[in-house]
């Protein structure tokens, strides 16, 4: 009698958590995003951070020695280019 | 309380099911509802999960008999902590604690990802729903838990005296940790792929779960190493085992998937492989789980074996491998690279080149591993291969790969000059020279182990190259802020965390092999036969047999040794190394033979351990043959003493027994301290063997720089760019 009861309750909290979802859906559905938009502006804050990350890496090799004078000032060059690609598409889709 | 398990494993299953329905419905109509309602699904799992597994520990815990699995690997006698243990030594408890440990790391990565990834995650959910489903299917048809028995035995056999050790209560676990954690970087590169959403986000999600995959592999496999060192009685850590192999490959994989995947990020090269490396992976991840559970390859690491899991187990396989190479074919298009290498002499160039290595590495591990059965399925006889065949294919391998552990961090990405290389090059190459010198002419060489030497200096050279690194990072941070250098230190690594925990497991890496290298080729072993007071000599070290030691209790019977070290008349270590009996739950064996005829023994080394060298000892007493002729007699005349009492009314029976038990254990205790009283010469191994300590020192630093590079990186401020004159600001001030 005990285990039966305990199955019950463990059946009703999955039933409870699982279903979760549907029973606050209507209210979700007031300001919900286009996922499409949202999964755009995602790809592309990942992709401006990752940018960020290979200017960083970039200036650090040039403060080390790595890279010199004339080829940090190119890869830097573009690197920067590209970023601001990135926020411009960022603009755009976060307009639309 | 086994009946409540039984049926959370059904209740699991179900909702397994409906989670990857509810999952692809949601993806395929867009309502979001039930794309929730298919990850709360997997969190649903975790706590059915977590609650079954909670049942059966507190069944080991409880030595409740009831239960066929802790009848059969455990015992009363058997200590609390290794009751704990003793749930994944057995074919059924290591299923329930994969899908376990599968349900909560999932959980946790949908939890994380629940607001990302929104076109992909709702696939990776109803994949990992699908492993979910796939082992709790065989926990609960093939290999359930919570069999019980009607008529409980009063003991159980006890845990298997190989796995008392402290090590096997973390590294199943932990090995089982990346296994299911690959799992996730494979479902999201699956769901990837089915959507052909293969953009910079997947890789941020991917490579965050790879790396903890890799962490936990890695130490995992070490502690495997160091469990075979110190329990195994053999002497070394690493055989060649197909277990040990099955969790070498894909750690081998996901290493090189966390470099080139640093490719993709910056270059947008490299994405067929990326993703063939990591569905790779996760494949590997179930080949090893496989190699373990089933026992189809003979392994010292496997101690279950179920060849009714092997076609479940081969069916799944082979529908990741057809998915992996089915999507990976369909999206090619997608997948095509958007840049080309600018140089070969640039970081680029030398990852592509160590990801070769590993794959290469892998390849030749995974052939001989497998190599047993192709022969057999081609012959009919079964090929075994050792060690010496790994040998002559990884070794160089090993050393391009620890090279290139050293130039990767010096050279930079895209291209970099001649005076650039001469300015990183120069201190490393002349480390390594240094090495080679002080090596092959002070110390008077290295007799004739030139892959040895090879290895002490290209890992001088890769521990140089780190150094460096750290040094100019430092340098160069103080130019900018004049901190102190420990503060400076501590600014670089906390802004480059993935940078320099990557230096800092390249170092650790750089360690581990010259321990391995000087271990294996250096080490000095010998057999020798001795009795108290007798001495014998290995590597100049004079290794005396001082004083025999016996112990006995109702959990085991212990014959030791200790042996006193000395080098040039000076002491130098003492050290206690013991043989262990288990009673055996066989009447057939005699009342007092079985417990010294078992055949279930353990060693326990003796073992002084040392930064230059291991001084490592076992001792091997045997069947304690001279004690044979004394136990036959005593087996005889307790057996007919028990059939004395035994035709006596019940009533007399039970004090009578009590009587009779209690004049065993004095028996068994005044035999076991006969090997102290009338000692006879016992067999021992005796190793001298250099750097072993480093190869344990080089784990912790991987293990310290993986931890660097994981470590969450504060979320960075999401600024909302509104005007282009602001991003053009942002993008001259990334940091």
């Amino acid at each position: 009698m005990v285990a039966f009861l305990l199955v019950m309750v463990a059946a009703a909290a999955v039933v409870l958590v699982v279903s979760s979802p549907f029973r606050r859906a209507e209210t979700d559905t007031a300001d919900a995003v286009d996922p499409k938009t949202a999964t755009k502006v995602a790809d592309l804050e990942a992709a401006k951070e990752s940018k960020y990350r290979e200017i960083r890496d970039a200036e650090l090799d040039h403060r080390m020695g790595k890279l010199s004078d004339e080829d940090f000032a190119s890869t830097d060059h573009t690197l920067r280019a590209e970023a601001i690609d990135i926020i411009d598409a960022l603009d755009r889709s976060e307009e639309t | 309380m086994a009946t409540v398990g039984r049926a959370l494993l059904i209740l699991g299953l179900v909702v397994a099911v409906y989670g990857i329905a509810a999952s692809l419905y949601g993806a395929r109509t867009g309502r979001r509802a039930w794309v929730d309602s298919g990850r709360r699904s997997m969190y649903a799992i975790a706590g059915l999960m977590t609650s079954a597994f909670l049942i059966l520990e507190v069944a080991f815990l409880r030595s409740d008999f009831s239960y066929t699995i802790v009848s059969n690997a455990s015992s009363t006698t058997t200590p609390t902590l290794y009751k704990a243990a003793a749930v994944w030594s057995t074919q059924q408890g290591s299923l329930l604690l994969w899908v376990f440990l599968l349900s909560l790391w999932s959980s946790l990565a949908l939890f994380l990802t629940r607001r990302r990834v929104r076109e992909i995650a709702p696939y990776a959910t109803a994949i990992l729903l699908g492993f979910c489903t796939f082992f709790i299917a065989l926990a609960t048809l093939f290999a359930n838990p919570f069999t019980t028995t009607s008529s409980p035995p009063a003991e159980g056999a006890g845990l298997d005296p190989l796995l008392r050790h402290t090590t096997m209560m973390i590294h199943p676990p932990m090995v089982y940790t990346g296994y299911t954690m690959l799992t996730i970087p494979f479902a999201f590169a699956l769901a990837a792929l089915i959507t052909g959403r293969l953009n910079a986000e997947w890789i941020q999600v991917t490579r965050r779960f790879a790396l903890a995959a890799w962490l936990a592999l890695g130490i995992g496999v070490l502690l495997g190493a160091r469990w075979s060192y110190t329990e195994l009685g053999w002497g070394g850590y690493w055989a060649w085992d197909p277990v040990e192999n099955a969790a070498l490959m894909p750690w081998l994989l996901s290493t090189a998937f966390l470099h080139s995947i640093m490719i993709q990020e910056k270059r947008g090269m490299l994405k067929v492989w990326n993703v063939s490396l990591i569905l790779a992976s996760g494949t590997m991840a179930i080949v090893g789980t496989f190699l373990v559970r089933s026992g189809i390859l003979s392994s010292i690491h496997a101690f279950v074996s179920d060849p009714t899991l092997n076609i479940s187990f081969v069916v799944l396989i082979a529908v990741m491998m057809i998915a992996s190479v089915g999507l990976v074919t369909h999206r090619r298009a997608a997948l095509r690279s958007e840049s080309q290498l600018d140089s070969l002499f640039s970081r680029e160039a030398v990852f592509l080149l160590q990801n070769l290595v590993l794959v290469a590495l892998t390849a030749v591990i995974f052939w001989l591993t497998f190599f047993p059965l192709i022969s057999e399925a081609i012959t009919g006889t079964e090929q075994s291969i050792g060690p010496p065949t790994f040998r002559p294919f990884v070794v160089p391998l090993a050393l391009i790969l620890v090279l290139l552990s050293g130039i990767g961090p010096i050279i930079a990405w895209r291209r970099v000059t001649v005076a650039n290389l001469r300015r990183s090059f120069t201190f490393p190459v002349a480390v390594a020279l240094a090495t080679l010198l002080v090596l092959e002419v002070l110390v008077g060489g290295i007799g004739g182990h030139v892959f040895a030497l090879l290895m002490f200096c290209v890992g001088a050279f890769a521990l140089a190259a780190v150094a460096q690194e750290f040094f100019r990072g430092v340098r160069a941070r103080r130019a900018m802020t004049h901190e102190a250098a420990p503060v400076a230190l501590f600014s670089l690594v906390k802004r480059n965390r993935r940078r320099y925990g990557g230096y800092t497991v390249h170092a650790g890496l750089a360690v581990l092999l010259i321990g391995v290298a000087g271990s294996s080729s250096f080490q000095h072993s010998r057999y020798a036969t001795m009795k108290p007071g007798q001495s014998t000599r290995i590597d100049g070290y004079d290794i005396r047999y001082v004083r025999p030691t016996a112990t006995a209790s109702p959990e085991k019977i212990s014959f030791g040794a200790i042996l006193d070290v000395t080098k040039g008349g000076h002491h130098v270590t003492t050290v206690h190394t013991s043989y262990g009996l288990y009673p055996s739950q066989n009447p057939s064996l005699g009342v007092i033979g079985r417990f010294f005829n078992s055949g279930s023994v353990e060693s326990r080394i003796g073992l002084d351990a040392g930064f230059t060298h291991d001084i490592w000892t076992v001792v091997n007493v045997g069947n304690a043959g001279p004690l044979q002729g004394l136990i036959t007699e005593g087996d005889r005349k307790f057996a007919s003493a028990l059939a004395a009492i035994q035709r006596q009314p019940a009533a007399d029976q039970q004090s009578q027994l009590t009587e009779l038990f209690a004049l065993r254990d004095q028996l068994i205790n005044e035999l076991t301290q006969r090997f102290v009283t009338h000692p006879w010469p016992v067999q021992f191994l005796l190793i001298v063997s250099p750097l072993v300590t480093w190869l344990w020192l080089g784990g912790i630093i991987v293990a310290f720089g993986g931890l660097i590079a994981l470590w969450p990186i504060p979320v960075l401020v999401r600024h909302r760019v509104r005007s282009a004159v602001y991003a053009r600001r942002l993008a001259r001030e990334p940091a």
